[in-house]
């Protein structure tokens, strides 16, 4: 019994976790139309940043500043917010899809580095050393995790209604209106690169946050945590849950989460004994047929956009 | 500048010299084409499908990028300003088709619109409210429920949002009902009566020429002929190439 509830917890809290960046990513992309191709890099600028910042000394690696933990996730969240600005100033004017190609090429830069700078965050030994926060006062058993599992709920229920205040706002009227259509948004006095940069800085520094809940979490980070993989799992949470809608991006976020455990327990169980090895693979072809039947079924998400339901009589 | 500098000397609002402008590098789509508006007026520009009409608005918009000449808005170079810049100098910009935002509601429209000036945007926007009642009745609906009239009154109140010295309209009867367009050409020229000037851009020529003070026709993005619109319409030979029912009249 407390067997399946530790598990739900643990299922609970990635969940929420991943939810807080599928967050993030819908108001790049639902909102704004920003294409993040490195979703990855911004969640594991913040894991990272958090762990570094947070973490105690350790030989051979920068880190161990021992900050204040609530300090250290800001400043996780701080690196990925640097990082998205450097890359949106570079790329925010051109074309689209130059943020794509850009962001997708800083994942991978990011991947390459953790993996070889040893120097800065360990190599691929990733960081240690990182105490989680209040270990002392709650062990590291059950009730550690029932208390994270709720601070990272109260987490996700902020971030949620910021947002649904942010799009409600007239900043938020504006990204819809860039989206809509830049020219006229332009001539009307507004400066569409600028609102879309803080977008994307905002966005970002939510994957931020993310990742270094994520890092807490795990008390470690390697770059095994930044793979593309994480990049491809958001984006079919974003897109199954329903981009532009953030209640669709909380659902699709527990619900692929909840498909990809589910297939990953239903295939190391009933899946041949020789096939066991490329069970990993299986889960992303699966995955994958998921996201592009709902493309072609169901582009919209399973919870679409709001204001595209609530615009009836517009056709002419 | 004394009173009487200002009365001999010619001071027009805005001052377009041998513009060459086009979308992309090296492939022009106006060649040196010149046009001055004077202030308080409606300076109308006609030509056929594909002239150049709309590229000649885009780029006083700051849309696109002009590659010779010059533009003055009140002898102050504005050839090369941004889009975005060019509503703190006065100029807005009434595009030929979605000039609106379709899934806000008319108030938010014009917040949005409102927002750049600053000061009393309630008192501003029930002003203009008040201007246009068709819209003040339907505040709260999507504005991609408009009908097409009101559309174009929702766009041009969008540009008056934003306190213009000018405003560059482009066809904005197109798609209208005859009885739509002359109430949309009425209320420009209501317009100028307030001190706004404008430069218009129309296919409905006839009525376009009644009102309009100054007339530019333009040709494979180069000026053919100009004149005080009354005259135009009077001559046997520019009604005969340029404004013979045919070619101009039949949008
Ligand atoms: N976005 C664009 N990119 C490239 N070429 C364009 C673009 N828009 C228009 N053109 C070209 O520029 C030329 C002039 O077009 P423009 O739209 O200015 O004509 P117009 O006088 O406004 O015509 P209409 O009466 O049909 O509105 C045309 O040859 C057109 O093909
Ligand atoms: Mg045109």
């Amino acid at each position: 019994m407390i067997g399946t509830i530790s598990y739900l917890v643990f299922f609970a809290t990635t969940a929420s976790i991943l939810a807080i960046a599928v967050l993030g990513l819908n108001l790049q992309w639902g909102n704004t139309g920003l294409f993040n191709g490195g979703v990855v890099a911004f969640f594991g600028a913040g894991a990272y940043g958090t762990l570094i910042l947070g973490g105690t000394p350790q030989d051979g690696h920068l880190g161990g500043y021992g900050l204040f933990y609530p300090l250290a996730l800001l400043g996780g969240m701080i690196a990925a917010g640097l990082m998205a600005w450097v890359v949106g100033l570079l790329t925010l004017r051109l074309r689209h899809d130059y943020l794509a190609i850009a962001t997708f090429g800083v994942a991978v830069a990011f991947e390459n580095l953790m993996r070889n700078a040893e120097w800065l965050a360990g190599g691929a030994k990733g960081v240690r050393g990182f105490e989680r926060p209040l270990r002392d006062a709650l062990g590291d058993g059950f009730l550690y995790n029932i208390a994270f599992f709720f601070t990272v709920l109260i987490i996700l229920i902020a971030v949620y209604l910021f947002l649904e205040r942010l799009v409600a706002s007239p900043f938020g009227r504006l990204l819809r209106a860039i989206r809509e259509d830049e020219e006229a948004a332009a001539s009307l006095g507004k400066t569409p690169s600028r609102i879309r940069l803080t977008a994307f800085i905002t966005g970002s520094v939510i994957l931020g946050l993310a990742g270094g809940l994520y890092g807490t979490f795990y008390a470690f980070v390697s770059p095994q945590d930044v793979l593309p993989t994480l990049t491809f799992q958001i984006w079919a949470m974003l897109i199954v849950g329903g981009a532009g809608n953030n209640r669709g991006a909380v659902f699709g976020a527990f619900l692929i989460w909840g498909a990809w455990t589910a297939s990953g327990w239903a295939l190391s169980r009933f899946a041949p004994i020789e096939a066991q090895l490329y069970t990993g693979s299986m889960q992303f072809v699966l995955i994958g047929v998921v996201i592009v039947g709902m493309l072609m079924w169901r582009p919209q998400g399973l919870l679409p956009e709001r204001l595209v339901v609530s615009q009836r009589g517009s056709k002419e | 500048m004394p009173i009487w500098a200002h009365r001999s000397m010619p001071d027009p609002l805005l001052q377009v010299t041998g513009v060459t402008a086009g979308y992309v590098p090296d492939l022009p789509i106006l060649h040196g084409v010149s046009l001055t508006a004077e202030r308080g007026q409606i300076t109308l520009i006609i030509g056929p499908n594909g002239a150049g009409k709309s590229t000649l608005i885009k780029a006083i918009a700051g849309l696109i990028p002009v590659s010779a000449g010059r533009i003055a808005l009140e002898q102050q170079d504005v050839t090369h300003i941004r889009p975005d810049q060019l509503a703190a100098h006065g100029i807005a910009y009434v595009p030929q088709n979605d000039n609106i935002f379709r899934s806000l509601t008319i108030r938010q429209n014009l917040d949005l619109a409102l927002r750049r000036a600053g000061g009393d945007a309630t008192a501003r926007r029930d002003r203009l409210l008040a201007q246009f009642p068709a819209l003040d009745e339907k505040q709260r609906d999507k504005a991609g429920t408009l009908s097409g009239g009101q559309r174009q009154f929702l766009a041009i109140a969008m540009a008056l949002a934003t306190a213009p010295r000018l405003i560059l309209m482009d066809e904005p009867s197109a798609g209208l009902s005859p009885k739509a367009t002359a109430e949309v050409l009425d209320h420009a020229r209501r317009l100028t009566a307030d001190g706004v000037s404008i430069l218009l851009v129309e296919q409905n020529v006839s009525q376009a020429m009644k009102l309009a003070d100054h007339c530019y026709i333009l040709a494979e993005g180069r000026n053919q002929v100009d004149g005080p619109a009354a005259e135009l319409m009077g001559d046997k030979v520019v009604g005969e190439i340029y404004l013979g029912g045919r070619r101009m009249g039949a949008a």
